[in-house]
């Protein structure tokens, strides 16, 4: 079996991101960047499914800048296999959706396991875009995973705004992970040695003979609205009083 | 010019108010383009919804029925959606930023090659649309580079549409054949509350790892909760250890809310919790420690154990009434 996982380089989530001057972007001076934690989830479950299955090979694929090779070096020393590093100039979702589509085509992949969602742009729709250019079934937002028949179809748990939904599908597919889908391994000194010496490759997006524009352009950034500073009150008196009078919502 | 065809929610019969917030935003496309908003049902046997998707505001409510759509799996949902957009003569599809619309949206531009924008939280008169970023920290203005758009909305930031005449219904039958490899629907473990939904609630008590066990979420936050009428929310810490199912989860990563009230208790306010709760109208925060980040949102904060100020709180409450 063929696990193809994502690990986009993202801004660590405790940074404090601010927008730049000219209002293009953020600021990027001083933030520490990291595995997208979702990413992060889905390498621990690809991790897990080799563990059980024992033979399976894990195939980590970063779509970006060149920099994003020390995010496949973080996703190697957890463990996996080798590492595909896609370079891009900015690519949008739709970008990575046909990029990856032609990555899985070349491994052959038999599963995908994506983050649900990057905390840098917060779109939440690189999965879902790929399971429909490969015409594969797609289980999102998962907090449970069981791989059945030997490798051939999948049962998912997925977290949803009603509750939690079960849906069961056949290999290959595409899942994207939610947060509780696991507690993602940190990476062991001897894992961090070994990764040093696992093959990545490197491809130009150029080479792929897909469109590479953008289909979403980002015309300006702006900080969010900031709110009026609020105040401490003494007591629970005093909180019931402010809800009552100032507030008008009790 | 094009119309704008709005995905219809709906369980158990009714439609949420989420689907009535998207047809609010897809109006507001729809005045710039001059098309009509056309509302998609899509269902096994939709009976009474029908009636009630007519009186959302939407210039017409198109039902597709089939055995097929008895579940929301995406798969199947994209290709009838993508069908119902061709025979409406839409160009823009229109979704709430739900679960179910975050799943099927961007399968649905990927399959008709569409630009999409993503929990949108502004329609602009040029036709760009506002997004947040960063788990809230950016708002960037975007523009679809195609004719054929997908946006979904984010459901705090639009309002359905008032006193909307009864909508003209009209069924469309469509041959979609269903994928050799669809997805099947096992099941549903729903969670089941008398209190009001947490996205549509006009007073949310959250609960954080500060209240130390499940038990402590029914004792001691509960009676708060039902003393306001409230809905009961939660950060992602409180889910995590199992204290409370994952839909109470407000933020980044879980449910975004607006309510008129938001009282956060034991909650230390992570920058991935803001983001689904900073838009309420009036924030109260109980934290023991004043220097817990909540603090920098809260309209009122109280400085105080949970312990003792929360039990205070629902018997002074219940004294009101
Ligand atoms: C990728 C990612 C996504 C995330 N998404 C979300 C999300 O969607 N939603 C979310 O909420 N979080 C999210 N988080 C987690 C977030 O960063 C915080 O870890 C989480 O919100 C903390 O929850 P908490 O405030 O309950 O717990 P803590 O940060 O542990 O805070 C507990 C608070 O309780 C107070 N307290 C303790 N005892 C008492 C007492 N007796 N009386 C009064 N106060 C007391 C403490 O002073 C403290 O401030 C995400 C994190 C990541 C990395």
């Amino acid at each position: 079996m063929k696990i193809l996982v994502t690990a986009k380089r993202v801004p660590d989530p405790e940074t404090k991101i601010k927008v730049n001057a000219d209002g293009t972007g953020i600021e990027e001076a001083g933030i520490k960047w990291v595995v997208n934690p979702f990413d992060e989830i889905a390498i621990e479950q690809a991790l897990r499914i080799k563990e059980a299955q024992g033979e399976a090979e894990v195939v980590i694929v970063s779509v970006g800048s060149s920099d994003s090779q020390e995010q496949l070096r973080t996703g190697l020393a957890m463990g996996a296999d080798r590492a595909i590093l896609v370079s891009a100039d900015n690519p949008d979702p739709t970008v990575v959706s046909r990029i990856l589509e032609k990555i899985v085509e070349k491994e052959s992949a038999d599963l995908v396991i994506l983050g649900k969602q990057a905390i840098d742009d917060d779109s939440n729709e690189v999965g879902q875009m790929l399971a429909q250019r490969l015409g594969w079934p797609q289980a999102t937002f998962i907090s449970e995973l069981e791989i059945a028949d030997g490798g051939g179809s999948a049962t998912c748990v997925r977290e949803i705004d009603g509750g939690l939904e079960t849906l069961s599908f056949p290999l290959p597919a595409v899942i994207t992970a939610d947060l509780r889908l696991n507690e993602p391994r940190y990476a062991s000194l001897p894992g961090i040695m070994k990764a040093r010496k696992k093959p990545m490759e490197e491809i130009d997006a150029a080479s792929l003979g897909i469109e590479l524009g953008r289909s979403v352009t980002i015309v300006s950034v702006e900080p969010p609205p900031e709110r009026a500073a609020g105040r401490v009150v003494k007591n629970v008196d005093e909180l019931i009083a402010a809800l009552q009078g100032e507030a008008k919502v009790l | 010019m094009g119309n704008v065809l709005i995905y219809g929610e709906h369980a158990g019969g009714n439609i949420p108010k989420a689907t009535a917030v998207a047809v609010g935003a897809a109006q507001q496309i729809a005045a710039a383009s001059g098309g009509d908003t056309i509302l998609a049902l899509l269902g096994n046997d939709l009976g009474g919804v029908k009636d009630a998707a007519a009186q959302l505001g939407a210039t017409k409510v198109v039902c597709v029925e089939s055995a097929d759509l008895e579940h929301e799996t995406a798969d199947i949902r994209t290709l009838t959606m993508k069908a119902v957009a061709e025979a409406t003569g839409s160009d823009t599809v229109v979704f709430a930023a739900t679960t179910a619309g975050k799943d099927i949206a961007p399968r649905l531009a990927a399959a008709a090659e569409a630009a999409i924008a993503s929990d949108v939280t502004a329609v602009n008169d040029d036709g760009t649309f506002v997004r947040p970023m960063y788990a809230g920290n950016v708002f960037a203005t975007v523009k679809l580079e195609s004719d054929f758009k997908v946006v979904s909305v984010r459901t705090t930031a639009f309002e359905p549409v008032e006193g909307a005449a009864a909508s003209a219904s009209e069924d469309l039958s469509l041959s979609i054949e269903k994928p050799g490899n669809a997805v099947e629907f096992v099941k549903l473990d729903a969670t089941v509350s008398d209190r009001p939904v947490l996205t549509e609630a006009e007073r949310v008590v959250a609960g954080g790892r500060g209240l130390k066990s499940g038990e402590n979420f029914t004792t001691v936050l509960e009676p708060l909760v039902d003393a306001l009428g409230a809905a009961m929310g939660a950060s992602r810490a409180a889910v995590d250890a199992g204290y409370v199912p994952n839909d109470l989860q407000v933020g980044q990563t879980g449910k975004v809310i607006a309510p008129t009230l938001y009282i956060g208790v034991g909650i230390s306010g992570a920058i991935q919790h803001l983001a689904g709760m900073k838009d309420s109208k009036v924030i109260v925060a109980i934290n023991k420690d004043a220097d817990a980040p909540i603090f920098s949102v809260a309209d009122f904060g109280l400085v105080a154990d949970l312990f003792e100020a929360v039990p205070e709180l629902t018997e002074k409450v219940k004294a009101l009434a």
